[in-house]
């Protein structure tokens, strides 16, 4: 048998292959999430020019992210535009809290999806046309490891943790974590029924990302929420 | 489970390229510092592919272990995971290996 393409002709002086070369190798060496990179530079472009400044906030599901940007909306009335895009798998419950604070909303439901990606977020904002100057508020699924991958073209990773969740959550997920730009810690006004160490969490997220600020707050009463305001629109 | 994405966004660009071409083998560089587990990824390439001129392909995996250079003393150091840091007690490390996530080729005919 031919050893060269196993054709089946004795083997011995060259003889022609009419199927040719079996295979072709075509280089590629580009970034596997390439589209969503460069969607999310859109994004990021088209933001850019109304001067929206787009904070994409994670956290598991619970974190309290709901809560938090309903009374951070409230706090905005008046002072500054606002407008948010819900994610959350299924039901538009999360899009119709936050309507209710008389913010402009969308809601996008990614059904088995676990994550919004930068395709999502330029839909969502064709749609929702935000103000020029406005604070866009993504609200991504909950999930704490899935939406770290996708840039979104947002200004900025907002992560968010809750004294219920254990303090250790910043090394068992530390993708999530060396993403962020700033962590909140909520529900502080729970800290006297769980054990949970403010500190030592802030420390574990330094471990994982060494410039990264953490807020210690309370979205239902209010504690530390001006850091916040300030983080988020300095004066 | 983003690996479904990512495996997706594979597929995707693989099928672009080939033009139609039957795509016998992709091959993609993983690093150990991504949150991708390259056994996810196999799972969902069967997946993904089926249907496409990908379906059957082979999937090959380079893995990439994790290395930090420390910028305080200048060592080469082995990273497990996202704690950067040193022998030393540095923690400004650069990290030089560890976060590829890339298509490197593919083979198609």
């Amino acid at each position: 048998m031919c050893v060269t393409c196993g054709c089946g002709r004795p083997d011995g002086p060259a003889h022609h292959h009419p199927h040719g070369p079996l295979t072709e190798t075509i280089t590629l060496e580009q970034r596997i999430l390439a589209k969503n990179d460069h969607l999310a530079g859109h994004n990021r472009a088209w933001l850019a020019e109304r001067r929206i400044t787009a904070l994409n906030l994670m956290s598991s599901p619970g974190s309290g992210k709901t809560t938090l940007l309903e009374r951070t909306l409230r706090h905005f009335r008046g002072r500054r535009p606002v407008a948010v895009v819900e994610g959350d798998q299924e039901t538009t419950l999360d899009a119709d809290r936050i309507r209710r604070t008389g913010s402009p909303v969308i809601q996008v439901n990614t059904g088995a999806g676990c994550h919004l990606d930068a395709g999502m977020l330029h839909d969502a904002l064709s749609t929702l046309d935000p103000p020029a100057g406005a604070v866009l508020f993504v609200e991504n699924v909950g999930n704490l490891v899935c939406p770290a991958m996708f840039d979104l073209g947002e200004a900025a990773k907002v992560v968010i943790i809750s004294v219920t969740e254990g303090t250790d959550k910043p090394l068992k997920y530390p993708h999530m974590f060396a993403a962020a730009d700033l962590v909140l810690i909520n529900k502080i006004d729970l800290l006297p029924y769980v054990d949970f160490d403010t500190d030592r969490c802030a420390e574990y997220a330094r471990a994982v990302n060494p410039t990264v600020r953490t807020l210690p707050v309370s979205a239902t009463g209010g504690a530390g929420m001006d850091g916040w305001y300030d983080w988020i629109a300095p004066a | 489970m983003h690996e479904f994405a990512i495996t997706q966004s594979v597929v995707d660009a693989a099928c672009e390229r080939a033009a139609g071409r039957r795509v016998r083998s992709v091959r993609v560089r993983v690093g150990a510092l991504t949150a991708v587990v390259p056994e996810a990824m196999r799972f969902c390439f069967d997946l993904v592919s089926e249907g496409t001129s990908l379906e059957g392909a082979r999937l090959d995996i380079d893995q990439r272990p994790g290395i930090g250079l420390c910028r305080t003393c200048g060592r080469t150091v082995s990273l497990d995971d996202h704690v950067l840091l040193c022998h030393c007690g540095s923690a400004d490390l650069a990290v030089v290996s560890g976060r590829e996530l890339e298509i490197v080729s593919m083979e198609v005919g």
